[in-house]
């Protein structure tokens, strides 16, 4: 290290590494010529834990890795249980599911774009997102009882049937949304310093990107039309018509643009299934007791912060041997250090919020 | 021992006005702050589709007290390894610069601290200037990474936005030819119309530098929340962080003082000249009248009796100072011959008024940019200063001047002088975008990997 090198110490208490991430940052005056993450404050083992639960007991511990995307987690983890299991939900079920999977990654691009606007200095946008986002969570509440941790979903179905109000709510919701998103991009995207800020940070090249094993919107962004709703359909997907927005560039100014498009694309869908949803039962029929055959099974699905995989491995019992996880915010933070190389401080930080990371899920 | 005594008395004689105004200034100074904030907050929540403070007082209006309170009662803590003089002397430093410099301003004929100055601009700015010692020292004594950074973030913003800002001032002096403030005043009074619309482009140059010399939003890198914690202020807690915020603020209200001295006529009404305009003399009265009927239609609406009784306090606070103001401009109406004895009561009072007036909007101007603008990054604000401000403000000097040359040519005076100031305006700021281009098209030649040095400005 020579003397005009200087590390510092981001976090884990910083306010914009997301929780309790911690970056060690040398700097070059103000410009970043190495860094380092350094995770594992928030890591609960969640993979050993899966090991001494039934598979019922462990779906509302995924819940708790992506936090503010609960129900897509939990929609990874039953279908992958249902595939070893051989069984498939019901339409109906699949249907519901659809739908709530949707809301919750628009609710978690709304929390994303709110604290990457924060962390660029815009303040006002945070208090608009969590507005409509609050419209998500009480359908969600109102659905299961639950705002974030949601176990929403079951091993074959639902446990809930769809509450009277739920088309309607979700209708209005998709109405309203539609004005309250250009009323973000009025704020940002034609903004000078926004594009200013975002332009040119931060750019991953679709090849890196492949490279790093990184997907979801970071990756759609760097111009790689992937996307797992698309390749291999899950729940209703194969059903409804949406496009799959993707990058030129790869840098925070286009993974911004490609999160808005989803949003709206999100929107769609929702619109497209609560216009028909099949009437029937909700649950496939599972026994009380889970006893997959032995085997190993890897299901992975489109989380909003890309794929979230599970890999299951049987031995026969009522107990997974072996549960791991690909979750995309580990393995997109990979991609970190090559992004923030010769950016200044101010951009760690815009570099941070564009992967849109949550802690949870990357300490597991 | 008698000599002494009648010193002692000869002095007080001389200056006790000025002294009480002093403090008035230290002792009210931060009751004031403490409501900016508060109305800060309250602006903040409206724009972000929320109430902000609520708890305290009806409508939060007793929360800034209660935000003293805490403040004040707050573990001081001094970081093991920093310098502790430094660490004790620098927020000091920083809020001691913020207060002096409010000596030299004139919120109305009358009130003036440090009386006719004959270089009252030049001593408002240079003793603002040095506030930043107190942001550089302390976050050179805290002895922490992000302090430091703050610190250098600040003060190569100061000195970038300083020339830029200074240059702008210089604009709108040439029309005047004094740095004293109340001659500076007279001269727009003289003019019949205001230096901001004969120097547009200064006004803009100063407006500009002014929050980036304050360290507010979308400039206010230096203690960028997100990036450096709290930046300079970091290490600081409890009293001495107050201290630092309090300078922020009185700064703030300094550069407005200074815009609404320079640009915007002063404690001048608008039209101040136009004599069927005069009617305008009740608009103060009228408006505080309005709040303090809004505030007795509210007292229903408490839930608690204190919550009442405090919201009619407001209104009767209201009623109080309207009645001030009124009485100036009312009785003349019924009493003709009165107009002479309150003329010096007119001046003064709806001076103070106006300048006040005027200084808020500023201020919420500052505001309302905070909570619409992402933050720039430093290369942008580097580039923004000295490619683009620093270069407008030059040349608008030069072309001012030359306009004030051929306007005294064609012997043309207030509004007339408008002809030769607008096509000068005009041009500066075209010359300025060239600039800009031209700069940027040699940015983007040069490497962009290259190192450069943001901090040598």
């Amino acid at each position: 290290m020579g003397a005009d090198e200087l590390v510092i110490n981001m976090g884990p208490q910083h306010p914009s590494t997301h929780g309790v991430l911690r970056v060690k940052l040398k700097l070059d005056g103000e410009r970043v010529i190495g860094s380092e993450c350094i995770i594992g404050y928030l890591h609960r083992g969640v993979e050993k834990i899966a090991e001494n639960r039934t598979y019922q007991q462990f779906a509302p511990y995924v819940d708790r890795m992506d936090y503010v995307a609960a129900v897509s987690s939990g929609l990874g983890y039953c279908e992958a249980v249902e595939k070893l299991l051989v069984v498939e939900a019901p339409a109906r079920a699949r249907v519901i599911r659809t739908i709530l999977t949707e809301l919750q990654r628009i609710a978690s691009h709304l929390l994303w774009l709110g604290t990457h606007a924060l962390d660029i200095g815009a303040l006002t946008p945070l208090f608009y997102c969590f507005r409509e986002r609050e419209e998500i969570l009480k359908i969600f509440e109102k659905y299961c009882g639950a705002r974030l941790t949601t176990h929403a979903f079951r091993i074959g179905g639902l446990q809930y049937e769809a509450y009277d109000t739920l088309e309607k709510d979700v209708e209005r919701f998709c109405k309203d949304f539609e004005s309250r998103i250009v009323e973000y991009e009025t704020l940002l995207t034609e903004n000078r310093i926004w594009i200013g800020r975002t332009k040119g940070v931060g750019i991953l090249t679709a090849e890196d990107a492949i490279a790093f094993g990184v997907t979801g919107p970071v990756l759609r962004a760097s111009g790689v039309k992937w996307d797992i709703r698309k390749a291999a359909p899950y729940a209703a997907y194969d059903q409804y018509k949406f496009e799959i927005p993707v990058g030129t560039t790869g840098d925070t100014y286009d993974r911004y643009l490609v999160r808005m498009e989803e949003m709206r694309q999100s929107r769609l869908i929702c619109l497209q299934a609560i216009e028909n949803i099949p009437s029937g039962p909700i649950m496939a029929k599972v026994g009380k007791v889970l006893k997959p055959p032995p085997g190993e099974v890897y299901h992975a699905i489109e989380a909003p912060k890309g794929e979230i995989g599970y890999y299951i491995v049987s031995d026969g019992t009522v107990m997974p041997y072996r549960v791991h996880i690909r979750p995309p915010s580990f393995i997109n933070l990979q991609a970190f250090d090559r992004m923030v190389r010769g950016h200044l401080v101010a951009d760690v930080v815009a570099i941070i919020g564009t992967i849109d990371i949550v802690l949870g899920e990357v300490d597991r | 021992m008698n000599a002494a005594l009648q010193a002692t008395l000869e002095f007080w004689k001389l200056y006790w006005a000025p002294l009480l105004c002093g403090v008035a200034v230290v002792a009210i100074l931060p009751l004031i702050v403490g409501y900016i904030v508060l109305v800060e907050r309250k602006i903040m929540a409206d724009m972000q589709a929320r109430l902000g403070p609520m708890r305290v007082g009806p409508h939060g209006l007793l929360q800034p007290i209660a935000d003293a309170v805490k403040l004040l009662i707050k573990e001081d803590i001094i970081p093991e390894n920093a310098d502790k003089l430094v660490f004790w002397l620098a927020p000091v430093l920083s809020v001691g610069a913020g207060l002096l410099s409010l000596a030299g301003l004139a919120i109305g004929p009358a009130f003036q601290i440090a009386e006719d100055v004959n270089i009252g601009i030049l001593f408002v700015v240079g003793i603002s200037a040095l506030g930043i010692f107190g942001i550089v020292l302390g976050g050179w004594a805290s002895n922490s990474h992000y302090s430091l950074m703050g610190a250098l973030r600040s003060s190569a913003q100061l000195v970038s936005y300083e020339t830029a800002a200074g240059m702008a001032l210089v604009s709108a002096l040439l029309f005047t030819g004094s740095l004293n403030i109340k001659s500076i005043v007279e001269a727009q009074s003289k003019e019949g119309i205001w230096f901001v619309l004969l120097a547009p482009a200064a006004f803009f140059t100063y407006l500009v530098a002014s929050i980036a010399e304050t360290n507010r939003a979308p400039f206010d890198l230096p203690e960028a929340e997100s990036e450096l914690v709290a930046g300079y202020m970091t290490e600081f807690s409890g009293f001495r962080w107050s201290l630092y915020f309090l300078a922020e603020y009185t700064n703030m209200i300094v550069v407005a003082s200074v815009a609404t001295t320079l640009f915007l006529g002063g404690w001048l009404r608008p039209f101040s000249g136009v004599s069927w305009l005069n009617f305008l003399d009740f608009a103060p009265p009228l408006l505080l009248i309005a709040i303090g009927a809004y505030c007795v239609l509210r007292v229903t609406k408490q839930p608690t009796r204190v919550q009442q009784l405090f919201m009619l306090a407001v209104a009767g606070l209201c009623f109080v100072v309207a009645l001030v103001l009124a009485a100036p401009v009312v009785l003349p109406v019924i009493k003709p011959s009165l107009r002479e004895a309150l003329a010096p009561f007119y001046a003064g009072i709806h001076g103070g008024f106006w300048f006040i007036f005027k200084v808020s909007l500023y201020i919420y101007f500052f505001m309302w940019l905070r909570f619409t603008m992402p933050r720039y990054r430093f290369d942008q604000l580097m580039r923004l200063g000295w490619h683009f401000l620093i270069p407008l403000s030059i040349i608008n000097v030069l072309l001012v001047g030359v306009a004030l040359i051929v306007g005294a040519y064609f012997h043309l005076q207030g509004w007339g002088l408008l002809l030769v100031t607008t096509p000068a305006a005009i041009l500066a700021l075209v010359a300025a975008f060239l600039i800009l281009a031209v700069e940027k098209q040699h940015d983007a030649r040069q490497d962009q990997t290259a190192a450069s040095d943001f901090y040598a400005g």
